[in-house]
């Protein structure tokens, strides 16, 4: 336990926190050597529970380590540095920090193991985040990452909630399986279910990822979901509704990927898709299944990190330009970044030797063993679908079709060696799984063979003949064209929803105000008030009248006294004898009664 | 889009060399996975030969349609259409 004095989210955290102080060469020589300690920190860890502390009678594990945590550390770690490399040539303290910040706070959701620290980590997480989205500074990523943040705070509240009536039934803040019994559990399964962008309530996905800077992406891709898909795994494994949940997430998407322009978007829909078939292996919930999520968020986060990096490096060379529309023919200019996205490509779309080969078809299996039949044609579709939408569509509207007459250089050298990195990393995965993943991943299952005959054959089919469809739909003027528009999503509810719904408050409850103001303000305060000061003078002239009368004061005097007591009564003002009277009588009657 | 004759040279042999791909492709499954060789498979269709190739055209054209004509009309809005 002391051979080890410092948990790698720490190492991150508050690593992280020296870096807007440095500068140049130091600062990346610092950001590089914070993950490469990470790492070897992680390779000295041993599975156990380690760095304890209580918290008003709660045990605080700020390490639980086992295969489960090991594996995505890993994962995290490398990607953290990979992001790093990337992001070298961002001037922006703000931005490397949020990096860092949120890298951390992923590494800390992984190793807590109660729910206490889970929650707190789980928070920050949402706070580097939205750092992320804010640091590009245009008023659209603004807009998006005050969404960002409303969205998940609403679905931490729900988690918080959830956590403490769960601590509240069980008496204990362990973080282990917790089953959808209770209301607890269905919070808390809600919770989670926001931050893993399940169906409806993915949104904030779709809608905040493509308004992050270029690199903070590579982070915004790997953590969240996937600190989600971590958090299913260890509290609702075998819940079967997931299972169609993933169906749900793995589908859906795809048709929106179809006819989105924006680039970053369409991979951000093709990110929900292959969560999916996380989501799908943890529903499913056996050892073969479990493996496949494991071994999918690792590939995954490697592969969908290239493309959103090639696509980020085009961006960056094009001076943002991300959108179909907007792009083409430029892999005569940049033919490395081309390669790298093929590359990325075609992991995603699960081609033999390509990283998604290895992980998906795990899943894909264990459906097929459980006999889920329905279950299993989704998924193929939702296999034959992102080669269609991310395979083909993201590296033909960039690197060729049209040629869009931009004409720039080759991204720079530091985003070149992270997305080399990268791009031999989903190769080398997908052509040595036996070396590289699956040794790392962590439940009993017999072992699996990807590369039998009979599945690269099938797989080849399915993928060859997606091409020939999407080339045939394209020749044939039926694939539908680029257009710049956008594509309401659920997101709709709380954008425009939420415009709609300030204009409903507005006329209806300004107007309860109006009539509020028009009845008590303006009608009976003045009211009360015309009677206070009239009131008397009324009543004295009222009385005095008949006096007048009687005594036959002629009417123009008669006119001039009542004028003089209003005025006088008004003011409060009366001859010294009148009040001095009026005392008297006062206590007269305070006297006899 | 454009159609093909105003597409240079390599489009139209990368479109060529996947047509071929996929005859061969079919070619194979027929020939040599229909019956005599174990797939593995664990749903019956899996021994259909061609089915995969069936399934991964006819899912992408689907995909493809659905998204065109049923999804786009829906929801497509001019690009402005959250700032107004």
């Amino acid at each position: 336990m002391m051979s080890n004095p410092l948990p790698p989210q720490f190492i991150i955290l508050l690593g992280g926190l020296l870096i807007p102080f440095l500068k140049g060469k130091a600062r990346l020589v610092y950001m590089l050597a914070l993950p490469a300690f990470a790492f070897f920190n992680y390779l000295s860890l041993e599975e156990g529970i380690y760095w304890t502390s209580s918290f008003m009678n709660f045990e605080l594990v700020f390490g639980r380590v086992d295969k489960i945590s090991l594996i995505f550390i890993n994962v995290f770690i490398i990607v953290t540095a990979i992001a790093v490399i990337y992001n070298s040539h961002v001037k922006e303290r703000l931005e490397h920090f949020s990096g860092f910040l949120y890298a951390g706070s992923a590494m800390g959701v992984i190793l807590a193991g109660d729910l206490i620290t889970f929650f707190v980590f789980w928070e920050l997480l949402t706070v580097g985040a939205a750092f992320l989205i804010l640091v590009r500074k245009s008023a659209t990523s603004m807009g998006a990452a005050l969404r960002y943040l409303l969205v998940h705070v609403l679905g931490g509240l729900i988690l918080l909630a959830g956590i403490i009536l769960h601590i509240n039934e069980t008496g204990s803040a362990a973080f282990t399986a917790i089953g959808l019994d209770s209301v607890a559990s269905y919070l808390i399964f809600f919770g989670f279910g926001v931050n893993c962008a399940w169906p409806i309530l993915h949104s904030w996905l779709s809608d905040s990822y493509p308004e992050s800077t270029v690199g903070g992406i590579v982070f915004m891709a790997t953590f969240t979901t996937k600190a989600a898909i971590y958090a299913l795994m260890r509290g609702f494994p075998g819940e079967p509704s997931l299972i169609w949940i993933g169906v749900g997430m793995a589908t859906f998407p795809i048709f929106y990927a179809v006819i989105e322009n924006d680039l970053r978007r369409v991979l951000a829909y093709s990110l929900i898709n292959q969560v999916g078939f996380m989501v799908v292996g943890i529903g499913i919930g056996t050892g073969l299944s479990m493996n496949g999520s494991a071994a999918h968020v690792y590939s995954d986060i490697l592969f969908k990190g290239l493309l959103f990096m090639s696509v980020g490096a085009v961006m960056h060379q094009t001076g943002g330009k991300a959108k179909a529309t907007e792009l083409g023919g430029l892999f005569r200019c940049m033919p490395f970044t081309g390669v790298c996205c093929i590359i990325g490509a075609a992991s995603i779309s699960a081609f033999p030797l390509f990283s998604g080969f290895v992980s998906k078809s795990i899943i894909m299996t264990a459906a097929a063993e459980g006999h889920h039949a329905i279950v299993w044609l989704a998924l193929l579709f939702a296999s034959a679908g992102v080669f269609h939408h991310a395979g083909i569509k993201i590296p033909f509207f960039v690197f060729f079709s049209h040629d869009s007459g931009i004409r720039v250089k080759e991204a720079p050298m530091n985003m070149r060696i992270a997305m080399g990195i990268t791009a031999v990393a989903c190769i080398a995965i997908g052509i040595f799984p036996n070396q590289t993943i699956y040794p790392l991943l962590p439940f009993d299952a017999p072992a699996y063979h990807p590369y039998t005959f009979a599945h690269i054959m099938a797989q080849s089919l399915l993928l060859l003949f997606s091409a020939l469809a999407f080339t045939l739909l394209l020749t044939g003027g039926i694939y539908p064209a680029e257009i710049r528009s956008v594509n309401i999503d659920s997101d709709w509810f709380y954008r425009k929803g939420g415009k709609w719904a300030y204009i409903l408050f507005d006329r209806t409850l300004n107007s309860l105000n109006a009539v509020a103001h028009k009845l008590l303000i303006a009608g009976t305060v003045s009211k009360l008030c015309q009677i206070a000061k009239e009131g008397p003078a009324y009543i004295l002239t009222a009385l005095l009248t008949p006096i007048w009368e009687l005594s036959g004061t002629p009417p123009d005097q008669r006119e001039k006294l009542r004028e003089n007591l209003n005025e006088n009564i008004q003011n409060g003002v009366f001859p010294i004898g009148i009040t001095a009277c009026l005392s008297v009588v006062l206590l007269g009657i305070l006297f006899f009664f | 889009m454009s159609d093909s004759s105003h597409r240079p040279k390599s489009a139209r042999r990368i479109v060529a060399a996947l047509f071929i791909t996929c005859g061969i492709g079919v070619l194979l499954d027929f020939l040599f996975l229909s019956e005599s060789f174990d797939k593995h498979a664990l749903f019956e269709w899996e021994n259909w030969p061609g089915f995969y190739a069936v399934y991964g055209f006819v899912a992408c054209v689907l995909l493809v349609l659905v998204s065109k004509y049923v999804l786009r009309p829906l929801v497509m809005r001019d690009e402005d259409y959250y700032d107004e």
